[in-house]
């Protein structure tokens, strides 16, 4: 049986590895994808691309926007004279907020009164629009403390005392709120997943388009060795790549694998067995490569948007987040995540690994029987 | 170029398209598919995040304060505790995202004229609603010191300023925020002009990567060599059922859009169309070529992937915004069609510009299109090696 498998997995090798332009898809992209979408794949909103539309052109008028410019969230990128600009510039998308200063504001304040500033914001990404408007908020109350303890100062001859409630704020887990700690460990997973499922749907489809099957199945070799010569190279593939793409991730993003690497490499082989099963699976149902493509992308884009990647399966309505309990993917995320950004280790992530187990099981037991080593 | 012969390729290809059903179900339930998760099930918007709180103080301050909080939208008032092991365990567990803990002295901090110092834990695991919420609170917390600060500045300024002429006064800036383009602010209105680029991109990677490589493959391009057919004609004909099948999931795509999730379409259809056309285009020229070059349908669904699929995803501006990425992975953008898809479908939907704004974009992508089939014809060889 060793001597069969041996020479398929031979055939296998010098098939995958034959064209060099594969060996560079396998190995180079992935870590080179790593570190692309590591870098953009990044939520945090900072220099938000700001005008300044200043008609009262005071000190006060000049200090709103100096604080405003100190802050670190905003990049004042324009002065505009004119209210056509800031149209043309929210349109065009070159800012994303103007802050339109009207003729007596310095008046106003000096006065005591309360002086309106206008923010128009471009709200088409409603998501970083709400987050301008929280540091919008924030900058309204710093410039008024400064504004109101220097008035009070000049009424009272000595700086006020004023209550005020500041936060302590913690980030356990990932302490800079930085992006690369939470997202490069999903990359891995999706690069991974998206690698071995489209390999393996296409291996065994291939043959029979092209023909090659017939010669394979004159051959003694029986349908288990078969399947195994199919998929051991996928598995020494994804072993390769999660090694690979995890050492970028170390060296260029600074996320180390803080959990044990022994884990890392049972949930990795777990969660192969699902994915280079789906992929059999669709293989043995698809009759060319096209449909087997197809097929594949037809859970793929699924399996990676309901997996918590970018979108919080929390924030998910009901019946999608039971559809998620069946997504392979979902698993081996929170245990990668786990392993990467926690440090955790077996006694948390043992239920995600025994629905891996599961999942992976069934899978490929359910390939393995539907595959029929005939022709018809 | 000749027509009948292009025609006859064209006949074949469609042919070949209608004989696997399957594929061409997939092609059109695809895009549906991926709409409908988005419209449904896939929500980047952060609220009603769970709280829990540890109030030593117990004074009326501090149930202002936490009011400030539980009645807005944005929180969900989950535990109340007295005690920080509790708060822990409601983090690990994801119970609550963000816990504050208010302490003994605030009311008396607060009187004093004392900055009131609240500890707050966030769990830092997803960055992204981590940032949002804290963004929340802090932005609770300065209309609470806001108030605060009214409240005592107007003191001092009504016991001090007898003879000052602005008794009792005291200024204010006031920033008014007004919201363009998506007034309501609503993530679906953002993504879906986007989506409809990602799938459209996608789509046209999908159909057309593996068509030229299929004929090498299985050996019926020796049949298409010995044909008077040259490589425009080719080219152009097996592009044909392709750019009908992304015609239709664009029709489909505005129309769930229109029909089913109310996203509102500011700008002219008319531009639109054509607009999408172009786009349609290049994609599927790339997706030739690369099918032309690889001659592998192995080799092709791994670049097709890499190449088209996942940069529409990430780098396209679609849910990542292009602008926080560090400046060498924006320029890397420049080259990713679907982010000029992405910008023309958002201008045309959601601020209702025309070619006066879009321009470039447009250039963009005609002389993409005219490089990449420039590209694939004259890669295309007519022998066999």
């Amino acid at each position: 049986m060793f001597e069969r498998l041996r020479a398929m997995l031979i055939k296998e090798f010098i098939q995958v590895f034959r064209d060099p332009r594969m060996r560079i898809v396998l190995f180079v992209l992935p870590a080179l994808q790593t570190v692309i979408f590591g870098y953009a794949v990044n939520m945090d909103v900072k220099n938000i691309p700001t005008a300044i539309f200043d008609r009262d052109n005071s000190s006060e008028s000049r200090e709103l926007a100096a604080i405003m410019a100190s802050s670190g969230y905003f990049r004042i990128v324009r002065h505009i004279d004119h209210d056509d600009d800031a149209r043309k510039l929210l349109d065009r998308g070159t800012v994303r907020l103007v802050l339109h200063i009207e003729h007596g504001f310095s008046e106003q304040l000096r006065g005591g009164e309360t002086a309106p500033v206008q923010a128009l914001l471009d709200g088409s990404d409603s998501n970083t629009a709400g987050v301008i408007m929280g540091y919008l908020a924030r900058l309204a109350s710093d410039y008024n403390s400064r504004l109101q303890s220097a008035y009070a100062t000049r009424l009272a001859g000595q700086p006020p005392r004023i209550g005020r409630v500041e936060l302590a704020s913690r980030a356990w887990f990932n302490p800079n709120l930085e992006s690369p700690p939470f997202y490069v460990p999903a990359v891995i997973t999706n690069i991974l997943f998206v690698i071995t499922m489209l390999l393996s749907s296409m291996a065994i489809v291939r043959e029979k388009e092209i023909g090659t099957i017939e010669q394979v199945i004159v051959t003694p070799i029986r349908k288990g060795e078969f399947i195994l010569g199919k998929t051991l190279p996928f598995v020494l593939i994804g072993y390769i790549d999660v090694f690979l793409i995890s050492a970028v991730g170390a060296l260029v993003f600074d996320t180390p694998v803080r959990g044990s690497l022994w884990l890392l490499f049972l949930a990795t082989t777990l969660f192969l067995m699902s994915s280079l099963g789906i992929g059999l699976l669709i293989s043995t149902v698809s009759h060319t490569q096209q449909q087997a493509m197809m097929s594949a992308f037809f859970i793929i884009f699924p399996a990676m948007l309901l997996s918590g990647f970018a979108f919080p399966i929390e924030n998910m309505p009901q019946p999608a987040q039971w559809l998620t309990l069946l997504n392979p993917l979902r698993y081996y995320m929170v245990v990668i995540r786990g392993i990467f950004l926690k440090g955790v280790g077996l006694d948390i992530l043992w239920p995600q690994l025994a629905a891996m187990t599961m999942i992976g099981s069934v899978v490929l037991l359910v390939a393995v029987g539907r595959f029929r080593k005939t022709i018809g | 170029m000749n027509l009948r012969r292009l025609k006859s390729v064209a006949r074949k290809e469609f042919l070949h398209v209608l004989r696997d059903p399957r594929s061409l179900m997939m092609g059109i339930g695809m895009p549906m598919m991926l709409l409908f998760l988005f419209g449904y099930a896939l929500t980047m918007d952060v609220d009603r995040v769970p709280l829990a709180v540890w109030d030593q103080s117990q004074t009326v301050e501090s149930r202002e304060f936490i009011s400030r909080f539980s009645g807005s939208r944005y929180f969900d008032l989950r535990i109340s505790t007295d005690n920080y092991r509790q708060i822990e365990v409601a983090i690990d567990r994801r119970e609550a995202l963000i816990a504050l803990v208010i302490p003994a002295d605030f009311s008396r901090r607060l009187s004093m004229g004392e900055a009131a110092v609240v500890q707050t834990v966030v769990d830092g695991s997803d960055p992204n609603t981590a940032t949002i919420a804290l963004g929340y609170a802090e932005a609770a917390t300065a209309t609470f010191s806001r108030d605060i600060m009214l409240k005592q500045m107007r003191n001092i300024a009504n016991t001090r300023s007898e003879a000052i002429p602005t008794q009792g006064k005291l200024p204010v800036m006031e920033l008014r925020p007004r919201v363009w383009f998506n007034t309501d602010m609503v993530s679906r209105n953002f993504i879906f002009p986007g989506l409809i680029a990602v799938v459209m991109m996608i789509m046209a990677a999908i159909l057309t990567s593996l068509c030229m490589a299929r004929e090498w493959e299985t050996g019926t391009m020796e049949q298409l060599i010995v044909t008077p057919v040259t490589a425009t004609e080719l080219i152009f004909g097996k592009l044909t059922p392709y750019f009908c099948i992304g015609i239709l999931d664009l029709v489909l795509c505005v129309g769930v859009g229109e029909f089913v999730f109310d996203v509102p379409l500011r700008g002219s259809l008319w531009l639109l169309a054509p607009l999408s056309m172009l786009f349609l285009f290049g994609a599927l020229s790339f997706g030739i070529l690369i099918s032309i070059i690889t001659k592998s349908q192995l080799l092709a669904s791994q670049i097709g992937i890499v190449t088209t699929v996942l940069p529409a995803f990430l780098l396209s501006g679609f849910i990542f915004p292009i602008e926080n990425m560090p400046l060498p992975i924006q320029a890397v953008t420049h080259i990713v069609t679907a982010r000029y898809f992405v910008f023309i479908l958002r201008g045309i939907y959601l601020k209702d510009v025309g070619i006066g704004v879009l321009w470039p974009e447009v250039l963009f992508l005609t002389g993409f299109g005219v490089l990449v089939m420039t590209a694939a014809i004259r890669k295309f060889r007519k022998k066999i090696i």
